[in-house]
């Protein structure tokens, strides 16, 4: 029981990642990370979010007729984020204006849905909320890598601390603008996406041709 | 005027796939074919200019504070309740947009079909209702809002499924093919999409 417990929890973090491997949850992932901050706050509320709707899925799972089970999910989770809302509203005030609308969109994040549908709707509770959190805490993971490298090379704090002193301040580091624009989100995603598939070469897709050896680059003699 | 520049800003400019990245889930999921991916932007551009304009009328006269003068309540503020409400719409909307496709027009029915239920948990169409309460568009802005942020998605959809059946035949390193390349080319698409971001009308 205990290295069941032990493997909901950890497994989600590396082994089945929901951003790196299951394409979940990607929505909301990247907007959040121009600041460390923000981005702590976003994987906050969503493992809160996730592990309480897995676990109220689970506790009235014998009793959701099947054919109405999205909208009873919906529901349930909707109540929760609405919650997390009005928390950070009462609490963070500031962040909730940086996180705005993003906040809102954990309703649609596919993770949430995804592991009341997979798991919390076939599992015990106690499992439930741990699978819950374990996936919550993947999430965060790649949120958070993603988040320091944005914040620390776009304007070289973590956290607000000046970590790389800009030029600006009379330091010597020049932030690089990219960093807090969109794409670089998307291809620091890719980059870790990369890193976690050299590290598990079995979770890399099955390509949908094989390139003839005639047909590769040839690479000898370092000519393209 | 106003109103063909918030349309060019939402199709360019603030494009929600590519510069808020909602809906990024399908988006990478369903843009392996042109076809599909077609079909789906087609959808979503439906969805998103009834969904919009129908959130904005339940906005103003119901969740709104003081939009409730009308009944005789003008200092009750339900906006806590805006998100269980909005998707509550988009869901039921959905449903009914696909039985009403089921009785008379099969043909888009069979072209839409798989697509519709999953358009309840796109982010892109609880994000467009979201940033039009955010923004506090009326209802003709809104109109126009819905419309052209689900063209731009369904632009920015078929533009990956383009590019992605041409990837396919190309030699990329081990571990990057599927979602690490195409994460990448996102990245590059967004970089050339803020090349609009000077534009104004």
């Amino acid at each position: 029981m205990a290295s069941e417990a032990k493997k909901a929890l950890l497994e989600p973090l590396f082994v089945n990642n929901p951003i790196a491997l299951q394409i979940l949850g990607i929505c909301s992932a990247l907007a959040v990370t121009t600041q460390l901050s923000v981005a702590l706050i976003m994987c906050l509320a969503l493992t809160a979010v996730t592990a309480f709707s897995n676990l109220s899925i689970s506790l009235i799972r014998n009793h959701i007729p099947s054919s109405i089970r999205i909208i009873v999910q919906m529901t349930i989770i909707a109540s929760l984020v609405i919650v997390v809302d009005q928390v950070l509203k009462a609490y963070a005030y500031q962040t909730s204006k940086v996180l705005a609308v993003f906040v809102g969109l954990i309703i649609t994040n596919c993770i949430v849905m995804g592991r009341a549908e997979a798991y919390a709707m076939k599992n015990p509770p106690w499992p439930s909320f741990l699978d819950g959190i374990g996936n919550g805490l993947g999430y965060s993971l790649i949120l958070i890598i993603v988040a320091t490298i944005r914040e620390l090379f776009g304007s070289g704090t973590l956290l607000g601390y000046t970590i790389l002193a800009p030029v600006s301040q009379g330091g010597w580091y020049q932030p690089n603008g990219l960093m807090l624009l969109a794409p670089s989100a998307f291809i620091i995603i890719g980059l870790t996406i990369w890193a976690i598939r050299a590290y598990y070469p079995e979770q890399v897709e099955e390509p949908d041709f094989e390139l003839q050896d005639a047909h590769q680059t040839p690479v000898q003699g370092g000519v393209h | 005027m106003d109103l063909v520049s918030l349309a060019v800003k939402s199709v360019f400019i603030e494009n929600l796939a590519l510069s808020f990245f909602l809906g990024m889930c399908t988006f990478l999921a369903v843009s392996k074919k042109i076809q599909t991916a077609l079909g789906l932007g087609f959808a979503v551009f439906v969805v998103l200019t009834i969904t919009v304009p129908v959130n904005n009328l339940i906005y103003q006269n119901f969740l709104r504070e003081g939009a409730l003068a009308w009944a005789g309540m003008p200092e009750v503020d339900l906006s806590f309740l805006g998100l269980i409400s909005y998707i509550g719409v988009i869901a039921a909307l959905v449903q009914i947009l696909e039985m009403f496709l089921d009785r008379f027009v099969p043909a888009l029915y069979n072209a839409l079909g798989i697509f519709l239920p999953l358009i309840t948990v796109n982010c892109a169409i609880l994000g467009a209702s979201l940033f039009m309460v955010e923004r506090d568009y009326n209802f003709s802005q809104s109109v126009v809002y819905g419309a052209s942020s689900g063209f731009g998605w369904a632009l920015a959809i078929v533009a990956l499924a383009g590019i992605r059946e041409k990837l396919k035949y190309s030699d990329v390193p081990d571990g990057l093919e599927g979602l690490g390349i195409t994460f990448i080319t996102v990245g590059l698409m967004a970089l050339g999409f803020l090349a609009f971001s000077g534009i104004q009308l």
